[in-house]
């Protein structure tokens, strides 16, 4: 894939016009911070878990726009998922940008534009970092749901 | 000045015969290695192997001999002494061997200098120290970007016991005034250690002329080989400094309650040292010695003047460093990340460097979250510039586009 086809489709749209952008000052929902230090990526996301759905998923952070961009995506993705569903979802985006095969693509909705940054392996880690806050944040939950 | 055949220099670095259409701007973080480094590489792991200063026989005696003459090489290229000269893993790991060993002569309350221009490495073992010392550490304030004697002055008083600076920043490329500030620095009792990481494959370096107490740089950035660092001590900071790492080689008699060093440089190089990289090290700077260090930054000079010219009027661009004295570009186009501009340059086949440069101080006080640096050197042609700027307003012209 050409990388103009990869920024002209989602990624510039959702850069520019980021969606769930800003933090709430709520204690209710549960806060993760990620950077990556080596290019300055930065990243703070927020997620809203009731009767193990989430019910809203917020973002805000500064980096290049495929991390921006992913974070944008990753925010309308998970929403509305259980938990279970979205640590599922965050799998498989790590299997699109690892080039392991997929069974349903269908499930990545318009995360699915983000598979050409498999090819510029110096980029994924911008494509995942959001996908890795939001699991760090899912990650304990999903144990507590064990343990019930 | 006689000018070189950038053509002719480009045929000893064997990477361009696999790329040849590779345009390389990142040589300020790492070079490509010259024939000559790879060959007495190749040499010394092919056909020696033996270690240093060990064995009896004819071969150890002839690996001793590569390495020692690799100190006197590397000695020689900065005007000191053989016994002045230790090697080192990376520049990185030279300061901090400063650091390290400059513990037991300072105190509570006692002031280092340095500046928000210097690399991680050359700050955070200076912030780490003075951490565990209560060391207070003053900046050096900037002035657009460049040290001057006058803030240098403001800083400096009879508490300074260090001075730690670059003497090429590594993002704005400008030259610290070494020299004045070294005689400054020893009026008042400090010790001056420098960084020259990025300095020391274009400006030539005459450690006596500048006498500063210490001084480091690598292999991997002047065309050798990476794992090899350089620190040079002047003989009489040298037996003052404390050794930071301990073991074979660099002990002279071992008691239980306290064993005693080596002196010189064998004190601070315990364990079997880097041999083939020292030697290959000794081939790149006799590479850069035999075509001149002065012809070789005009070369790159004359570059980097191009590019800029080209560039400066441009809209949608900043240029941070537009009155440069060394071949680093560092610019942003306008609203576009870095690393987004340096993914669409590779496109083009262009490799730059786009971060924060192992420089977070230095990109606060351009108020940028990092930039895109293009460094010219040796082997880069007026060829490699002109796809360097069409790609550079290639990538605007997309993004601004949208």
């Amino acid at each position: 894939m050409d990388l103009k086809t990869l920024y002209r489709s989602v990624i510039m749209d959702h850069y520019k016009n980021p969606k769930n952008k800003g933090l709430l000052n709520d204690d209710t929902y549960l806060t993760v911070h990620l950077n990556n230090p080596t290019c300055g990526d930065d990243l703070v996301v927020q997620l809203l878990v009731e009767d193990n759905t989430i019910k809203d998923l917020r973002q805000l952070g500064k980096g290049c726009s495929i991390c921006c961009a992913s974070a944008s995506v990753a925010s309308e993705m998970l929403k509305g998922k259980t938990v279970n569903e979205a640590l599922s979802l965050i799998q498989t985006f790590y299997d699109m940008l690892t080039g392991q095969p997929i069974e349903d693509k269908k499930i990545l909705g318009d995360a699915i534009a983000f598979e050409g940054v498999g090819q510029f392996p110096a980029r994924i880690k911008c494509a995942t970092l959001a996908w890795k806050a939001y699991e760090k944040g899912l990650n304990p939950l999903e144990g507590e749901q064990n343990n019930e | 000045m006689k000018k070189i055949d950038v053509l002719k220099i480009k045929e000893a670095f064997p990477v361009f015969k696999k790329y040849p259409q590779m345009r390389y701007f990142d040589s300020a973080a790492s070079a490509f290695k010259h024939q000559s480094v790879i060959d007495a590489i190749h040499a010394y792991l092919a056909y020696n192997g033996a270690n240093v200063h060990r064995g009896v026989y004819g071969l150890a005696a002839e690996a001793t001999n590569l390495y020692e003459e690799a100190r006197q090489i590397t000695a020689d290229f900065i005007g000191a002494k053989n016994d002045n000269i230790v090697f080192t893993k990376s520049t990185t790991h030279s300061l901090n061997m400063v650091a390290r060993g400059l513990e037991d002569l300072l105190q509570a309350g006692d002031e280092i200098i340095v500046s928000k221009l210097e690399h991680h490495s050359n700050l955070l073992p200076w912030l780490e120290l003075a951490k565990r010392k209560a060391l207070v550490v003053r900046f050096i304030e900037l002035d657009q970007g460049m040290i001057t004697i006058e803030a240098f002055k403001k800083v400096l008083n009879t508490k300074t016991k260090v001075v730690a600076t670059h003497h090429m920043s590594n993002v704005m490329g400008y030259i610290t005034p070494l020299k004045q500030m070294t005689q400054l620095a020893h009026e008042v009792g400090a010790l001056v250690v420098v960084d020259a990481a990025q300095s020391i494959l274009h400006i030539p370096t005459d450690v006596l002329d500048l006498d500063v107490d210490a001084l480091a740089f690598s292999g991997h950035k002047a065309y050798g080989p990476n794992g090899i660092g350089v620190l040079y001590m002047k003989k009489d900071f040298m037996a003052k400094l404390s050794p930071a790492e301990f073991g074979g080689e660099m002990v002279d008699k071992v008691y239980l309650d306290g064993s005693t060093w080596k002196s010189g440089p064998y004190k601070f190089e315990s364990g079997t040292p880097p041999i083939a990289e020292a030697i290959g090290l000794s081939k790149a700077l006799t590479f850069l010695k035999d075509i001149g260090l002065d012809h070789i930054h005009a070369h790159e000079l004359e570059l980097r003047n191009y590019v800029v010219e080209q560039l400066k009027g441009e809209k949608g661009m900043t240029i941070f460093n537009g009155h440069g004295q060394t071949p680093l570009i560092t610019f942003n186009i306008d609203d576009v990340h870095p690393h987004d501009t340096a993914s669409f340059l590779d496109q083009h086949g262009v490799a730059v460097r786009a971060g924060h440069h192992c420089n977070q101080l230095t990109m606060d006080y351009l108020n940028q979250d990092a930039t895109v640096r293009a460094s010219i050197a040796i082997y880069n042609t007026k060829e490699d510039c002109d796809e360097l700027i069409k790609a550079i307003k290639d990538t605007r012209d997309f993004f601004h586009s949208l």
